[in-house]
């Protein structure tokens, strides 16, 4: 699958301009439903990787092919134009992100490669799922960074 | 009348003239700080301990964390602070400073002629921490790379802008007492030092009264985002209930007990501390969670 498909073919600064629906745009909900999904994956592995929990080959592929195809997820209808942190309730999406649309997207497909080879390596034992799993967090780590809020 | 006025001009004046003695810069005594030898490998650790690339490397958000040309700015009540060039070049940074006049910036908020610096310099939590490290970091910044950068000016009100004023503020609220006293076992006292003198976790999870000094009934108990926007979460009190294990992981990955990874102002933190030895994130979770016992 190509980044491009990932966006839609169309151009993603147009995509992501549609003006916000209203103050509880469902957008925002969703895309904070996203992130619990990767959660629910990148955690299982997370706590292998922290000795949490033992290692499980199985499970831990399944997870990784999970984040795999949740990041992979058409992104062009959850970041409406208005739903940052300066203009609405309830999110922590920072306006940065309206500002420098092309770096955020990158940093998304960094995290997109990282999850590809997190899923090629996630069922080769501790060894390999570690050093994978770590670049996934940085990816994570560098876009929260720059475009997440504090929690509030 | 006149009699009332001169002894009200009196009055004044001897308040001023207490408030210019006490807002007098107390130095270091020069004896203890001018004789040390700084370790640059030592100093590094310290570097990182202390976050000090985290206000004063440059403004590019993927700025070299070892450039020190200053340039970020940090909004509070009272206006706007920008981080100062601490690179050794001699014209645009520290180059020229010698160790005991970079020793009572860093612990006393001093400046080589002698006038105060704003609190925004966390020297707050600096007071507490040792000479000796001090006179290491001073060994290892000045082996960092020059930068030429110009230093912005701070954009503040009246009467913020008067430096003097910042030195009544030093009488009312430095102080170099720890939270937690007591009997500590050796990695606690480790985790007490990093975590208040060089650390400086407080100074963001604490909020601050309206002088901008810490409010230390609420040590690390949460507090507004200076930005404006959201909050920064409690490591102490009773809604705050992780182990020293997801502390110290936290501290070195940037992962939440749930996962989440770590955004904001934290960022850096964790950058400069997953750098150390594990035994030292060990001690700062050893300290926090035995200071909310
Ligand atoms: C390209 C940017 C980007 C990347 C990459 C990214 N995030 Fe986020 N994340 C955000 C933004 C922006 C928000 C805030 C969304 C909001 O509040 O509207 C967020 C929010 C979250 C939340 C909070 C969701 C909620 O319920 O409020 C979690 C959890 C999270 N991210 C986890 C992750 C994990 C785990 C990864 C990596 C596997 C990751 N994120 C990668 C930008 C990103
Ligand atoms: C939270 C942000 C922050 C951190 C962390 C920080 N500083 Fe600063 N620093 C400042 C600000 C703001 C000023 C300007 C203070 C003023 O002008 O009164 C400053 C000023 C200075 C100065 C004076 C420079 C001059 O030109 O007069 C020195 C030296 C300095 N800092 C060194 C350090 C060192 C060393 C560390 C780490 C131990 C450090 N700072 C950590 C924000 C910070
Ligand atoms: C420069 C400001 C700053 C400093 C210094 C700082 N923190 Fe934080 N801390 C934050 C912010 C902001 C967050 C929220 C991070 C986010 O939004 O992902 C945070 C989050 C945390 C969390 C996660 C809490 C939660 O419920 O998610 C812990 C634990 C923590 N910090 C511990 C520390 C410790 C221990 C220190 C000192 C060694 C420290 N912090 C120093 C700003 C700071």
């Amino acid at each position: 699958m190509t980044l491009k498909t990932f966006f839609g073919t169309c151009a993603l600064g147009l995509t992501l301009a549609l003006p916000a629906l209203a103050e509880t745009d469902p957008a925002v909900a969703q895309r904070k439903g996203q992130f619990q999904l990767y959660l629910h994956n990148f955690g299982v592995m997370g706590a292998m990787v922290q000795g949490r929990m033992d290692y499980d080959a199985a499970l831990a592929q399944t997870a990784a092919d999970n984040l795999f195809h949740i990041t992979r997820h058409d992104q062009s209808r959850l970041w409406p134009e208005g739903t940052d942190s300066a203009s609405i309730e309830g999110t922590r999406a920072n306006p940065a992100i309206w500002d420098n649309l092309d770096d955020f997207v990158s940093k998304f497909v960094d995290l997109q490669n990282a999850a590809e080879n997190l899923q090629s390596q996630a069922g080769n034992g501790l060894d390999a799922l570690q050093p994978a799993f770590g670049a996934t967090a940085g990816t994570c780590q560098a876009c929260h960074e720059a475009y997440r809020d504090e929690a509030s | 009348m006149r009699k009332l006025f001169a002894g009200l001009a009196g009055l004044a004046l001897i308040a001023a003239a207490a408030a210019w003695v006490l807002s007098a810069p107390r130095p270091l005594d020069e004896t203890i700080i001018s004789d040390l030898t700084g370790d640059a490998e030592a100093g590094r650790v310290i570097f990182l301990a202390s976050g000090c690339s985290s206000c004063h490397r440059g403004g590019a958000r993927d700025s070299d964390p070892l450039v020190l040309a200053g340039g970020r700015s940090f909004e509070s009540d009272f206006g706007t602070f920008r981080a100062p060039n601490i690179s050794p070049d001699p014209d645009h940074g520290i180059g020229t400073w010698t160790q005991s006049e970079f020793i009572n910036a860093v612990m006393r908020g001093i400046s080589p002629d002698g006038a105060h610096y704003y609190p925004a310099f966390p020297y707050t939590s600096y007071i507490r921490a040792r000479p000796q490290d001090i006179a290491d970091l001073y060994a290892y910044i000045m082996t960092l790379p020059a930068d030429a950068t110009p230093s912005e000016p701070h954009d503040l009100g009246f009467p913020f802008n008067i430096r003097r004023t910042v030195g009544l503020w030093k009488t009312l609220f430095l102080t170099d007492d720890w939270t937690v006293t007591g009997t500590l076992t050796e990695e606690e006292e480790r985790g007490r030092y990093l975590a208040e003198a060089l650390s400086h976790c407080a100074e963001c999870h604490t909020p601050r009264n309206a002088l901008g000094a810490l409010d230390r009934d609420q040590w690390n108990m949460g507090a507004p985002n200076p930005s404006g926007r959201g909050r920064i979460p409690a490591i102490a009190g009773p809604d705050f209930n992780w182990s020293a294990f997801d502390v110290s992981a936290y501290l070195s990955s940037g992962l939440t007990p749930e996962f989440d990874v770590v955004g904001g102002s934290m960022a850096d933190v964790v950058n400069n501390l997953r750098q150390l030895d594990k035994s030292e994130n060990d001690a700062i979770a050893a300290y926090i969670t035995r200071a909310n016992e």
